[in-house]
Formats: structure tokens, C-alpha cells, sequence
């Protein structure tokens, strides 16, 4: 609980201020560029109030408790007391809770073991099929892209619908391993985290392919010629061109598939077991099921510290290390 | 290379059949006789009857196509300003805000962007009695995210376009609203038709995002898709995932054979 007392008019009166002093400055802005404050503010104006805004709301109330069957279900932040003074109450317990209980640690590690693991496996797959239509003759070339960038259209919930039919008990896999008499009872594959790391990469695949195609399609393919002809192996050709001069490719790939995979909430719900929590699960269920709105929020401003933000600080070092090389 | 890369053909093979082969066996047990999902009893197009006669299925499927329609309109309109701003514009005050605001939701987890939505509106309508949760507050915090991808593509387009055409006709005289609707933005439309279609399909398929802003009486076809999977596969619900997956399929072919084209005509 903090107490709001003698500084605070004058505090007030400095943002009041401020404010009419950048309103006065939009507005001179405005009679000189009228079209152009328009088309600037349309976003801001949008992502601020539909983005931004919501986000500070959402702060706010990780820092309320919760108050159950009540509409909201959260502590207001402000009250007033008897002697009419205003007295903002702010609590800590759900970051503490957050802590405390290491069902929200495990989920987070587990969030990051899934994406990981997921994002390794895309590669190897993803790889040689990128590798394959950078080198294929101009109509195959089309094809083969049309064939990755279908997928990456279509529903990611349906699809992962249609995965069910593939892993459980008596899908495809099993009826095929059963018919070719590789096993004796159908294994189980639906509900497991195996189901999820399958269900990850199948959906991220196209991510994974799309970026490192473009790349591999404006690599200089005589380098191999020349390495061949200077008596190197095809793999140590790969290892030493091909590989390096495709890594940001690579890095854009796993970013794209990485990212998503972390948050991933439907995947690990409808194809994993009660077991495979996510931390997107764990929002999921203190909201909808558990009704606890602070501690959901907590949860989410959690994940903008741990995921959200180091993305996006990877996100701006890379674009700007690529700038600097382009500059050269 | 004279000897073929049989490696590298296999590897391929084995990829392209992961990614179809799920999608194959839907479209094909759509048309199975047996309620058994995964036992063959003859070929049927009974399921697909069923889901035309079931209208709790067709009033959730027209909901999210207005949904869709009118969250990718805005969009478009949202991230077209913000993609022009961004490429066009140079150096202002709050620039460094739009652009983190405009990246953000790209990569944000769903759930997040739900609960802040959600959260948004329950407070606005503490404040002011507006909006009440539905419709309306699935289609704003569908084009909250969708404008952000329409940025990335209309920007993409703009940077790589050569502004000297814009910059000739100012030169001439034309006022800068009219050198927009008539160069820069026939220039971009193909950037934003894709951007549309994307916006329309993230919109089409959104589950978690939905779930958070939707109110009672308003699920969205996905919703209802998710809360159908969770109690099991159906025959009938293959059908509507058939049914799905090849419109989006034909639609997504069209437009890129026409925005091939079209690039093939400018580029000639």
C-alpha cells in the first residue's frame, strides 16, 4: 500500500501542463501539415488506444487481488478512506505468487523446451526442402513453393485437428505400424509431448522454409562448382559455403518459428496431455477456468519481461547489424 | 551435378509428405460413410449435408466471415497509414513509438493480446457503458493485430519501390493527397490486396484472441470448432475442415496466380 500526499498537486499541475503544451504543439504541427499529421495519426492513434492502453490496464490490474464473483473480479486500485483521502492500493502478491509456486517456472522452462526443441527439428526438416527449390528449374521451383506457402495459409487450429486423426490410437501411424507388424498395440502418441513437438513443427514448418528458400535462392551456386573442382567433398562444400552463407536465413527461420511456438497455446491443448503445460496454458486457465484476473495478468506481464521484450532487443540488434552490413 | 541427389530427393519427399498427408486424410474421411473417423465404409457426402442443415454451425460461420470482411477492410486502412508513415515519412517526434508499437503485436503471444483486449474493454465499459462484448470487440482487437502485418507488407513494398515517381509529380505540381490515390496507391495495390487477404485469414482463424473478447451468444466459427475438437473428432466436423481448408486453398491459389501476373505485366 503506498500513500499519495502533499507533492501530489503540484504533480498534477505539471501534467496537466505538459499536456496543453503537446496538444499546442500537435495542433501547430497540424495547421502546417495537415494531411500528413492525419496518416500519423491514424496508427498512433489506433495501437495507442487499442494497444498501448490496454497494456497499461493490464499492469494495472496484476497489481489489484482478486475479488471472486464480483463484477470486476479485481480490488479497485484507488479507494477512499474515512477522512476522504485518496489512498492507492497496490499489491504484490501475484508476482509473489508467481514465484513462490513453481508450477509458473516449470511452465515457462517448459515453454521454452517445446519452442526450442520444435525450432531444431523445423531446421533439419525445413532445410533440405529450402535447399531443394533454391535449386530446382524455374517451374518445379514454383511449384514446390506453392506446395509450402498452402499450408502456411490455412488454419492453424484446423490443421492441428488434423493431426489428431494422424496420432491417436487408431490413426494412421498406428494403423500402419500395426499393419506392417512393427508393434503389437497401437502406441500412445495423442496426448503426449511428443504429440506437441509434432504438432509445433508441423504447424511452423512453412516459417521455417519460407525465409531460408529466400535466401538460398540468391546464393551464388558456382561457389560449390569451384569448391568441387578444387577436390573438396559435397559435405565439406555445404559445411564451409553453403552452411555460413545461409545462417541468416537460418536465424530468420528459427526466429519465426521460435516466437510463436513459445506463447503457443492451442497446440499443447489439443494434442498434448495434462502434463505438457505451457505458459500459455497456465494464462489461459487462470482466466477461463480459474476466473483469476490479476493473477492472469501478472502471467502476462510476465511473459512481455521474459519473451516479448528480449525478442524484441534481438529483433533491433540484428536489423541494425544487417544494416551496417549493407552499408559496406 | 550429373548424379542425382537421391538424399535430398527423399528428404524432400518425406517433408512435403508430413505437411499433406494430415491435411489429405481430413479431406478424405470427409467423404467416409462410417461414423468411425478412422475406418473406410464406403464413400458419402452425408456429413457435408448434415453441416449445411446445422445452423448453429452456419450462424457462427457467417459471423466470422463479417468479422473477417470488416477487420480486414480496417486493417488494410490502419496499416496502410502506418506502413506509409514508416517508409515515407523520415525522421518525426514519436516515430520510434509507432514503429515498437507496430512490432509488438507481431510478436506477442495470443493469449496476451486477448487478456489485454479483454481487459481494455471491460474497463472501458466501466467508464464509459461501451462496448459491450461481441462482435464488435472481436473485430477491433482482430484489426489491432491484423494492421500490424498489413504494415510489414505495405512497408516492405514502399521501401523497395522507387519513390521518383511520387517525387515527379509533386514536382509538377500535384498536391500530396493526390499523389497518393493516384500513383502510390495504385503502385501498392497489389501489396494490398496480399495484406487484405492475410488480415482476412488471421481474422478467419483466430481462436484464442476471440475467446477472450467475445461475450455471450458470439462464438466465432473457430470457437466453436475448439470446443467441438476437445470432446473428439467427428465426421462432420472433417467435413467443415474439408470445406475450409479447400476454399482457403482455391482463394490463396487465385490471387497468387493473378498477383503473378500482375507482376509479370508491370515488370515487363
Amino acid at each position: 500500500m503506498t500513500r499519495l500526499d502533499g507533492g501530489l498537486g503540484r504533480f498534477w499541475n505539471q501534467v496537466v501542463h505538459n499536456l496543453f503544451r503537446w496538444f499546442g504543439a500537435i495542433g501547430q504541427e497540424f495547421r502546417a501539415h495537415r494531411g500528413r499529421v492525419l496518416v500519423i495519426g491514424i496508427p498512433m492513434f489506433w495501437l495507442g488506444l487499442f494497444f498501448l492502453l490496454p497494456f497499461l490496464i493490464v499492469l494495472k490490474i496484476s497489481l489489484t487481488s482478486a475479488l471472486f464473483g464480483q463484477a470486476p473480479p479485481y480490488s479497485p486500485i484507488f479507494d477512499l478512506t474515512q477522512d476522504s483521502t485518496l489512498v492507492l492500493r497496490l499489491t504484490w502478491t501475484n508476482y509473489a505468487a508467481l514465484l513462490k509456486d513453481s508450477l509458473y517456472l516449470s511452465a515457462y522452462l517448459n515453454s521454452l523446451l517445446f519452442a526450442s526443441i520444435s525450432t531444431l527439428v523445423a531446421l533439419l526438416i525445413g532445410y533440405p526442402i529450402a535447399y531443394g527449390i533454391a535449386r530446382a528449374p524455374p517451374l518445379w521451383r514454383l511449384l514446390l513453393l506453392v506446395g509450402v506457402i498452402l499450408p502456411f495459409w490455412t488454419s492453424s487450429l484446423l490443421r492441428t485437428y488434423a493431426m489428431i486423426g494422424i496420432l491417436k490410437a487408431n490413426g494412421l501411424i498406428n494403423q500402419l505400424l500395426l499393419g506392417v507388424g512393427i508393434i503389437d498395440a497401437p502406441l500412445d502418441l495423442l496426448y503426449t509431448n511428443l504429440a506437441v513437438y509434432i504438432g509445433i513443427v508441423y504447424n511452423y514448418l512453412p516459417f521455417m522454409i519460407l525465409p531460408l528458400t529466400a535466401n538460398l535462392m540468391r546464393m551464388d551456386f558456382t561457389l560449390l562448382e569451384a569448391a568441387e573442382d578444387l577436390g573438396a567433398r559435397p559435405w565439406r562444400a555445404f559445411l564451409r559455403i553453403t552452411l555460413p552463407l545461409s545462417l541468416p536465413g537460418i536465424i530468420a527461420g528459427a526466429m519465426l518459428v521460435f516466437i510463436p511456438a513459445v506463447g503457443e497455446f492451442v497446440i499443447p491443448d489439443i494434442l498434448g496431455g495434462p502434463d505438457a503445460i505451457t505458459i500459455g496454458r497456465v494464462l489461459w486457465t487462470e482466466f477461463f477456468n480459474n476466473r483469476d484476473w490479476p493473477l492472469a495478468s501478472a502471467v502476462a506481464v510476465a511473459m512481455l519481461l521474459l519473451i516479448v521484450v528480449p525478442t524484441l532487443i534481438f529483433e533491433y540488434v540484428e536489423n541494425r547489424q544487417q544494416r551496417v552490413e549493407a552499408k559496406r | 551435378m550429373n548424379r542425382r541427389p537421391w538424399a535430398l530427393y527423399s528428404a524432400m519427399a518425406f517433408g512435403y509428405a508430413f505437411l499433406y498427408i494430415p491435411i489429405v486424410s481430413v479431406i478424405v474421411f470427409s467423404f467416409n460413410k462410417s461414423r468411425l473417423v478412422t475406418v473406410w465404409g464406403g464413400f458419402s457426402t452425408e456429413w457435408y449435408g448434415r453441416l449445411f442443415r446445422n445452423e448453429q454451425i452456419l450462424a457462427a460461420a457467417w459471423r466470422s466471415f463479417l468479422i473477417a470482411c470488416s477487420s480486414a477492410t480496417v486493417a488494410v486502412v490502419v496499416g496502410t497509414a502506418a506502413g506509409l508513415t514508416l517508409a515515407r515519412f523520415g525522421r518525426f517526434r514519436g516515430r520510434g513509438l509507432l514503429s515498437l508499437m507496430n512490432s509488438a503485436p507481431l510478436v506477442m503471444p495470443e493469449v496476451m493480446l486477448g487478456l489485454s483486449a479483454l481487459l481494455f474493454f471491460v474497463s472501458l465499459q466501466q467508464v464509459i457503458g461501451w462496448p459491450s462484448r461481441g462482435m464488435t470487440t472481436i473485430a477491433i482487437a482482430h484489426i489491432t493485430f491484423s494492421a500490424c502485418y498489413v504494415t510489414v507488407i505495405v512497408r516492405s513494398r514502399l521501401t523497395m519501390m522507387d519513390d521518383s515517381l511520387e517525387e515527379a509529380a509533386m514536382d509538377l505540381g500535384a498536391r500530396p493527397w493526390k499523389v497518393f490515390f493516384v500513383i502510390t496507391l495504385p503502385l501498392i495495390a497489389p501489396a494490398l490486396l496480399a495484406g487484405w487477404l492475410l488480415a482476412f485469414t488471421l481474422s478467419l482463424d483466430d481462436l484464442v484472441v476471440a475467446s477472450f473478447t467475445s461475450g455471450p451468444g458470439a462464438s466465432t466459427l473457430p470457437m466453436l470448432i475448439y470446443s467441438k475438437v476437445k470432446l473428439g473428432v467427428t465426421p462432420e466436423i472433417n467435413a467443415l475442415a474439408a470445406l475450409i481448408m479447400g476454399l482457403v486453398m482455391i482463394v490463396v491459389t487465385i490471387a497468387g496466380v493473378l498477383l503473378h501476373r500482375q507482376q509479370k505485366a508491370a515488370t515487363r
